[in-house]
């Protein structure tokens, strides 16, 4: 029953080559592509339920056997990962059916999209260092396609920053392989957590770790190294900004966990390096978010604070912290991608994203306004929503380390900034009355759609919104989840047992 | 030779860097092809460098036998040149497009992305 | 470059280039070579076509435009790869022919996995030349 690891990359990768050989018909992929995610979502359902009953799955590519080859590794973590990114891609793919406009359309937007889901589905499986490389390639060249589709001006300059940081992240990630290939000889994960743990000189083992640091913390936008996040994610349109900012700044914490559980484990230093960067990150993202007037901007720099909890989570390194990460991945990859994809047609129904032009959404659309409440405030963790739940985590483990208080105090000010800001956005964008704007032409506004489109674009927030209730009220059993996915991550033996078939 | 591929190697990054610092879109660009050529070069070094003895297992047996070349890191740097052969392309089709659209290669006037609106 | 040696020997140099491409190709092998460096020399071959003709008979000689090209090689690996699943081996794994064939040598699935490499090279190499030179 291993095949079954296979099948979410086998899915994404057949439905690319599909929706590129329908290049022309862009109705056509429309329809392929979010009938491959329903595929993609039901094949995550089957391989998340497999792994929970057989435990860690592994599959030797080629039949090559480890640590020699390529090795796939479907253990909880990554199993819940795929999951979400298959809801989130299914979500992503209907409501681009609805607003994508059709010159992004014809210069193959789907095939590309499938090519990023097939590469987040392949990262999170990889249980080889450089095939990690790899993906994360196959996932970057996707995006910078897919945040310069259109040509804008604002978008080829935010594109540049995006570009050029990020292919400097993986320059980053390519010379930590070398340094960890030197001192190690192997490339297998399983492997290196064996052969790392036994190097005598803990000092280059630190660099190792640090190199590996920056280079996955560009990519999740940690501290000092997120400036590329809000320069270029609010330039794309809101349903790539939707994927982007569910999934791939998620990927890097992904990364880190990864590593930073199986192969740079235990290391003080590190950890410490770890907690101060996640406490900076949330602050520096919260103060950033305070003084936007665009809210997809706004929202830009909200990813950027709330990554911050997740590496605080990592860096206290206990079951239960970890078990939070999870935990908070679960939450923010739904919630963020809701947040854009609303943002999205906040701008439909208003033809701006300018706080100052908005307002009087909750007088005109009511019930729309609920649903996007719910999401809003589920980002700043009010419970039951799901955000409030990995926090108690996050605080209760933090009380038991040295200098917890500071973590504390990043905390609690990331989650009254968030709190503040969504509060002056909801004052701002739904109950203030709209100022005199003037109606822009050429643009096609939501109520001028078709009724299809329209549909399209309502029911993936609708569905995640539902989604987002359901991880708040059912929020005991995301934790046992959560609970598996840390035991099996602290509990490493599992996984090296499972890869070298001991 | 460790010794000069790893003058070489610290050379490609630094220029590398260097490059990337400067204000000129293509500039960026060769800085970063730079960069990349010195992770190649850095992954050569440290795979541990082993002069004429390949790892070809000779006909009349079954396994290597004698110290041989690590072919890893050959096979790393090859699929790392891919990759970046398919980053400057399109790092060469973006800063022409970059540089149509906003008429200017200079990073610092590239600020719409940036300004508070 | 618009030499007449250059446009004369261009006509003859294609497919010498294209005959060699595919030389290299199969020989990957067992001998240094492959789907990838195929794929390049195939698509130096138009490249060198179009630089002595023009960029518009080139064109006319391919007759697609060259995105096209990309699904075939890459449908042609995928299914490659597929392969081996119906025989119970994990995916990717090398299927080998018993007898090898006169000319081509010993045939296997990772042939054309790298057949699939090829067609998927040349259709993006292709593609790439083709829209820098046309926006200059």
């Amino acid at each position: 029953m291993n095949d079954i690891i296979l099948f979410p990359i086998i899915n994404q990768l057949f439905f690319a080559i599909v929706t590129l050989f329908l290049w022309r018909y862009s109705r056509w992929q429309k329809a392929i592509s979010v009938v491959g995610n329903l595929i993609g979502f039901v094949i995550a359902i089957v391989f998340l339920l497999t792994v929970w009953d057989e435990g860690i799955l592994t599959y030797n590519a080629g039949n090559w056997a480890a640590p020699l080859g390529i090795t796939f590794v479907g253990d909880m973590l990554a199993a819940t990962l795929i999951l979400l990114t298959s809801i989130c891609g299914m979500a992503v793919s209907m409501y681009s059916a609805g607003s994508m406009d059709r010159d992004r359309l014809s210069f193959g937007y789907y095939p590309i999209f499938h090519f990023l889901l097939l590469g987040l589905n392949g990262a999170f499986l990889t249980g080889d260092v450089f095939n990690l490389y790899v993906w994360f390639e196959m996932i970057i060249i996707s995006s910078f396609v897919m945040i310069t589709l259109g040509g804008e001006k604002r978008q080829l300059e935010g594109a540049i920053k995006y570009f050029t940081l990020n292919v400097f992240a993986s320059v980053i990630f390519l010379t930590a392989i070398a340094v960890l290939y030197g001192l190690t000889g192997s490339l297998n994960m399983a492997d290196l957590s064996l052969k790392v743990a036994q190097i005598e000189n803990k000092g280059l083992v630190e660099i190792t770790g640090l190199l590996f640091l920056i280079g996955f913390g560009i990519k999740a936008a940690v501290f000092p190294m997120y400036f590329w996040l809000p320069a270029s994610y609010h330039t794309p349109p809101a349903a790539i900004s939707a994927i982007f900012g569910g999934l791939l700044t998620k990927l890097g914490v992904y990364a880190l966990v990864r590593t930073f559980t199986l192969i740079f484990f235990d290391i003080e230093f590190l950890n410490t390096v770890i907690l101060v960067l996640g406490g900076l990150t949330l602050f520096s993202g919260a103060l950033g978010a305070l003084i936007q007037n665009n809210i997809t901007k706004m929202f830009s720099y909200l990813i950027i604070c709330h990554i911050g909890y997740m590496i605080i989570g990592l860096g206290l390194h206990t079951e239960l912290a970890i078990a939070g990460v999870v935990f908070y991945l679960v939450h923010d990859i739904i919630v963020k991608s809701n947040v854009f994809m609303i943002s999205g047609l906040i701008y439909k129904l208003k033809g701006t994203y300018s706080m100052r032009d908005l307002g009087g959404m909750y007088a005109k659309h009511p019930l729309l306004s609920l649903i996007m409440a719910i999401s809003f405030f589920s980002l700043v963790g009010i419970p039951p929503l799901s955000g409030f739940w990995p926090k108690i985590a996050f605080i209760s483990e933090s009380l038991k380390t040295k200098g917890g208080g500071w973590l504390i105090a990043a905390i609690l000010f990331g989650t009254f900034m968030t709190l503040y800001i969504i509060a002056r956005m909801w004052a701002q964008v739904f109950w203030k009355a709209r100022p005199e704007v003037k109606i822009r032409e050429s643009f096609l506004y939501f109520k001028d759609h078709r009724l299809l489109h329209k549909i399209e674009m309502i029911v993936p927030i609708v569905g995640l919104t539902i989604i987002t209730l359901m991880i708040g009220f059912g929020a005991e059993k995301v934790q046992q989840l959560a609970l598996v996915v840390s035991d099996q991550l602290i509990n490493k033996q599992h996984y090296i047992n499972a890869v070298l078939g001991k | 030779m460790e010794l000069i591929l790893a003058i070489v190697v610290g050379l490609l990054y630094a220029s590398g860097i260097y490059m990337m610092l400067r204000r000129s879109l293509v500039k960026l660009i060769i800085g970063l092809i730079l960069l990349g050529n010195g992770a190649n070069l850095l992954i050569f070094l440290l795979g541990g460098i082993t002069k004429g003895s390949p790892a070809i297992i000779a006909p009349d047996q079954q396994m290597l036998t004698e110290i041989y070349a690590d072919p890893i890191p050959q096979a790393l740097i090859l699929t790392a040149i891919v990759i970046s052969f398919g980053l400057q392309a399109f790092a060469i089709v973006l800063i022409k497009r970059a540089y149509i659209v906003a008429k200017t290669d200079d990073l610092y006037q590239m600020n719409s992305t940036d300004v508070y609106s | 470059m618009n030499t007449i040696v250059l446009r004369t020997a261009s006509n003859y140099l294609l497919p010498l280039l294209l005959l060699f491409s595919i030389f290299i190709l199969l020989r990957g092998h067992n001998l240094p070579g492959g789907g990838f460096i195929g794929g390049l020399i195939a698509a130096i071959a138009f490249v060198l076509h179009a630089f002595a003709n023009g960029l518009n008979r080139t064109k006319k000689l391919i007759k697609v435009h060259p995105g096209f090209i990309m699904p075939f090689g890459l449908a042609v690996s995928f299914l490659s790869a597929l392969v081996p699943l119906l025989s119970n081996a994990p995916f990717m794994t090398g299927i080998w022919a018993s007898d090898p064939i006169p000319v081509i040598g010993h045939i296997g699935s990772t042939l054309f996995f790298d057949l699939g490499i090829y067609i998927t090279v040349l259709g993006v190499t292709l593609t790439i030349i083709f829209t820098i030179s046309e926006a200059a």
